[in-house]
């Protein structure tokens, strides 16, 4: 069998995704999440009587405890997978991330296991987050003066 | 107002997300690490500031706001002691996310078993 011919079969048996249709569930569930959001700050600051700040960093918080044990009840992975990046993308996405990685390697021991990989999904966003942060930081000190 | 607001926001940078998942050969982890690297680029002149004044939570909840938070923070401590704030503020305002998902990923990894 040819090359060519390989490729036709390989894309009449691949699924099709519905791009309209995961596009339209991502915006909802990553909106909900925004509302979500807002709705904790507002919550937090009304009964607890603290900044907007300080609620803000209690929601945060609050939805990586989410994340996390959603992902260990072992339902976060189904939702995942229906709403794509309308998870990903929220900071439940770098919780879970981290969760399933600790889940996955907890086997290998605490040290060479959980220890070595907790950061092997989600050590990117913290790298390049840092790296970048830092390069602007100085172009903005630079352009700006602060 | 706010609600709406943060709805729309959020929903779009997820619908953004979604869209350069679909049709691009791009792992999610590319793609949140795109969206940390574009949440710094855009507090370079003050614009993810007067997004979160506009959007509120729905601006801090994607993971833009990390990098948004990362700079902030540096450059929060930039101002008060100078060039090494550059440095030494980096984690100011975004340690209590790492810590939390480090701390919880931790305590309940010994909690739980994985599911498969």
């Amino acid at each position: 069998m040819d090359k060519n011919k390989y490729k036709n079969l390989v894309s009449k048996h691949t699924p099709k995704e519905n791009v309209l249709c995961n596009g339209l569930i991502a915006f909802g569930v990553g909106g909900l999440m925004g509302v979500l959001g807002q709705a904790l700050i507002d919550v937090y600051s009304y009964f607890l009587n603290i900044t907007t700040n300080d609620a803000a960093m209690l929601m945060i918080v609050t939805l990586v405890f989410l994340g996390c044990f959603l992902t260990c009840l072992g339902f976060f992975d189904k939702l995942v997978h229906f709403a794509r990046c309308g998870l990903i993308i929220p900071i439940t996405g770098f919780a879970h991330a981290m969760m399933s990685a600790a889940l996955e390697y907890r086997k290998e021991g605490f040290v060479t296991g959980i220890g070595a990989n907790m950061f092997k999904l989600a050590g990117s966003v913290i790298i390049f987050g840092v790296v970048s942060a830092y390069l602007f930081g100085l172009l903005r000190l630079i352009i700006m003066g602060g | 107002m706010i609600y709406l607001n943060s709805f729309i926001f959020c929903g779009l940078i997820c619908l953004i997300a979604q869209l350069i998942l679909d049709n691009t050969k791009l792992t999610p982890g590319h793609i949140t690490t795109l969206f940390v690297v574009l949440g710094a680029f855009l507090d370079v002149f003050g614009i993810y500031d007067k997004i979160i004044l506009w959007a509120g939570g729905g601006a801090m909840v994607p993971i833009t706001s990390f990098g948004h938070l990362l700079i902030h923070g540096a450059m929060a401590t930039t101002v008060e002691v100078g060039i090494m704030g550059l440095m030494s503020g980096m984690f100011n305002l975004t340690a209590s996310g790492i810590t939390a998902a480090i701390v919880f990923s931790f305590v309940l990894s010994l909690i739980f078993k994985p599911k498969d």
